[in-house]
């Protein structure tokens, strides 16, 4: 007889995948009245519950509700909501000239605003982000000259980088915007050995590590946290989970089995889960966090459960992999919307006001972009010198590589 | 003036870095209470307490991730690996971040890290404490490799890297931190005192990145060696009763052509020796470049005396270390060409 074992071999497949109804029924949504806030000295030991919780401030109405609810002024909504919004337009001008031809790749954040812009709200000058590249709020909600960033995009004859970089791999030291690497979460132990400097040093600044869902499978995300447990550095270690890699889901970096924010518990590091599609509950959470870095009461690990709505990049194309219409059925909605109508809800905002900010950056970005490009895009008009290419690889040009560019003749 | 051993040389040098720069800390696996494996970082915790000297998890990524990290906040951090042959879990974060952090930024960061290994076979130590990947590291835009053969340099040249602005890949050939090993293992160790280069100088001295020395002058062959090789080049000159001029390149990265050219055109034949494997070793390069510069002063083909192409062995390590009777033999041979 013939006897057929189950093979032991599993792939996780996503929950849903092309002509399927998004589903998203693995996500349970607790409610922001669920929640606890423990104080930031806490023990990492005594708040393991919330790895798994959802840690939420605006409520299904639109309200600001519960342990988390940073009570933050009107100003300090309009400035959130106009830094994510400000993200957006500018993404989508730059993959625009993406289109264009204006550059060779671009990387949009869309959907994932709230993550980058309000957790820069909660950081003080002096503070190092090590981002990826899909943090491009922590600029903008600073309001770096989007200028600049578009000068490197498209590598012209003001990239600051001289054109040696990818576009949109900035390093801005002085907006504590660490220098962006291509090899994915090396970044994330980086963050760990600045903010142990800083601890070395008696300093009060902190670093804010970042990495992506799919990242957290390399082995920088474990030595990260090794290193976070051993030594406690003031550190904030964010994994940005948008639910996919490029084509691959989160399961397919451990994230199905148990989630992201969890691993945090083997090492004895606070650890919050956050609806990263909730201004409020990022700006609350990253509060927390870096207060709890900042006071010396240790590291956090923090989970970012939000949605990557557009394609990776400008060379993917999601809908090879996954439903179209994905981010519209994403349970934890629009990070834009949704503080919109919070504020339309406190009576701050309306329609009118949307409107009105929406042309205000448009115009804002045009501008800019019109600038930008007088200085040249890629391939077309001013360009940094081919000598470029040899700076920077040493602090004082060697011999040899002084003899190639001569050789060059540049 | 003090007589000192390598390891001796080389833990002055941390000392007096430590005591010079607030910013200079030094980390690795059981480098701290301990003072490393090789004892090259004894003492150093006691005196400058564990926030500047301390130990680190067995993760060489995370090493030299963390270090990338510090230089980036200013700090001049000093890691050592423990064994080269354990390097490649770094590997990514020395060739991708640390030799690339400057370029990527335009200087606005850079990682000035000196990165302390020890490397080389001679001690019965197999596969796993016995390989030489230098070049696995001057294939590497951005980097610094450096590889001294005598406590002089060794402290001079640490010195000099700790204070360097960009990452330096500092091997510390082990066979010769205790004697100036010339590949006889037969023969008792003889100590590092009976060698001039023993004398080392008290306090803060520097001997040049990117300077190659004649550590033997000859007139009828150049060997270019660097490491025990240098040793091991000197003793087969000395043995074979031929005047050969023994080059010691002290930094592979970046190299100093110009002591080389003007050896090779001064004997007209040449050697390159390392202990690494053949195949894609540092030799080629230096061969190449030879060939560019000196072609028409060559009496003979340039020959290579190196490992072979395979793991190292355990049983066989003397079979396979390239000892004084192999060089002998190569340099006959280059002679023996009209
Ligand atoms: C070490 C390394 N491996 C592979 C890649 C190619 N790659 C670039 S982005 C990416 C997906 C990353 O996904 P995730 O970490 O979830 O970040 P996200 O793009 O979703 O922000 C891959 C595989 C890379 N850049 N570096
Ligand atoms: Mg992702």
């Amino acid at each position: 007889m013939e006897i057929n074992y189950k093979s032991g071999f599993q792939v996780p497949e996503p929950s849903s995948r092309p002509g399927d109804t998004p589903n998203f029924s693995y996500l349970s949504l607790p409610s922001p009245l669920d929640s606890v806030r423990p104080d930031t000295s806490c023990k990492a030991s005594e708040m393991r519950d919330l790895a798994y919780g959802l840690v939420r401030v605006l409520d299904d109405s639109g309200m600001a509700v519960g342990p988390w609810n940073p009570n933050v002024d009107a100003e300090f909504l309009v400035r959130g909501l106009r830094a994510m919004e400000k993200t957006r337009l500018f993404d989508e001008r730059m993959m625009r000239a993406q289109r264009q031809g204006k550059t060779s790749i671009y990387v949009q954040c869309r959907g994932e605003e709230a993550v980058s812009c309000a957790h820069q709200m909660a950081l003080e000058k002096g503070d190092m982000c090590f981002p990826t590249y899909r943090q491009q709020g922590l600029l903008i909600a600073q309001d770096f000259p989007i200028v600049d960033m578009m000068c490197q995009i498209f590598s012209n004859a003001k990239d600051k980088l001289g054109g040696r970089s990818l576009p949109f791999f900035y390093s801005e030291r002085d907006y504590g915007f660490f220098s962006i690497s291509g090899n994915l979460g090396t970044q994330f132990i980086q963050s760990v050995g600045w903010a142990m400097a800083s601890a070395i040093k008696g300093d009060d600044r902190i670093a804010s590590g970042w990495i992506g869902d799919g990242a957290s499978a390399e082995s920088d995300f474990h030595a990260a946290m090794v290193f976070a447990s051993v030594y406690q550095p003031p550190a904030v270690l964010n994994v940005v989970n948008n639910q996919w890699a490029i084509s691959s889901f989160h399961g397919i970096s451990g994230g199905a089995e148990a989630n992201f924010a969890c691993r945090g518990h083997g090492f004895n590091i606070a650890s919050l889960r956050v609806d990263g599609n909730d201004f409020l509950a990022v700006y609350a959470a990253s509060s927390w966090a870096i207060e709890r870095a900042r006071k010396n009461l240790g590291p956090t690990l923090i989970e970012w459960v939000t949605y990557r709505a557009a394609a990776h990049s400008s060379s993917d194309d999601p809908s090879k992999y996954r439903p179209d219409n994905s981010f519209d059925l994403w349970p934890l909605g629009d990070p834009i919307l949704r503080l919109k109508n919070h504020m339309i809800q406190l009576g701050i905002w309306s329609e009118e006001k949307h409107q009105a900010l929406i042309d205000e950056l448009t115009l804002e970005i045009k501008e800019a972009g019109k600038q930008a490009e007088s200085f040249g895009t890629l391939g077309k008009g001013s360009k940094p010198s081919v000598s470029e290419m040899f700076n920077h690889v040493y602090k004082d040009m060697p011999a040899h590589l002084r003899r190639q560019r001569q050789k060059l003749g540049v | 003036m003090a007589t000192m051993n390598m390891l001796q040389a080389i833990r002055d040098a941390l000392d007096l870095k430590m005591a010079d720069d607030d910013n200079v800390v030094i980390f690795g696996e059981d480098v701290g209470y301990f003072g490393g494996v090789f004892r090259a970082t004894d003492g150093l915790q006691k005196k400058y307490g564990k926030n500047r000297v301390f130990d680190a998890p067995i993760s060489e990524l995370g090493i030299i991730g963390a270090a990338v990290g510090m230089g980036a906040y200013g700090l001049r951090p000093v890691p050592e690996i423990q064994f080269a042959d354990y390097i490649l879990p770094a590997y990514d974060q020395i060739a991708s971040e640390a030799a690339r952090l400057r370029y990527r930024s335009s200087g606005e960061f850079f990682a000035p890290i000196t990165i302390r290994t020890p490397c080389g076979g001679g001690i019965y130590g197999g596969q796993t404490h016995s390989q030489s990947p230098e070049a696995l590291f001057t294939h590497v835009a951005g980097l610094k490799v450096v590889m001294p053969s005598n406590p002089y340099d060794a402290k001079g040249l640490l010195i000099s890297s700790i204070e360097d602005d960009d990452p330096v890949i500092f091997f510390e050939p082990k066979r010769i931190y205790n004697g100036p090993f010339d590949g006889h293992h037969d023969r008792p160790v003889v100590p590092w005192s009976k060698h001039p280069a023993s004398e080392v100088p008290e306090g803060l001295y520097r001997v040049p990145i990117g300077k190659a020395a004649v550590a033997l002058e000859g007139s009828e062959l150049t060997i270019l060696a660097y490491g025990t090789m240098v040793h091991v080049a000197i003793a087969a000159a000395q043995e074979s009763g031929i005047n050969a001029e023994v080059i010691d390149l002290r930094t592979l990265l970046p190299l100093d052509e110009e002591t080389i050219v003007a050896s090779v055109k001064k004997t007209g034949r040449c050697i390159v020796l390392h202990e690494a494997t053949q195949t894609s070793g540092f030799g080629a390069e230096l061969a190449t470049i030879v060939q560019e510069h000196c072609f028409y002063h060559l009496e003979a083909p340039i020959l290579r005396v190196a490992g072979y192409d395979t793991p190292y062995p355990h049983a066989q390590e003397w079979d396979y270390f390239p000892g004084p009777a192999r060089v002998i033999d190569a340099m006959r041979e280059i002679l023996e060409t009209a």
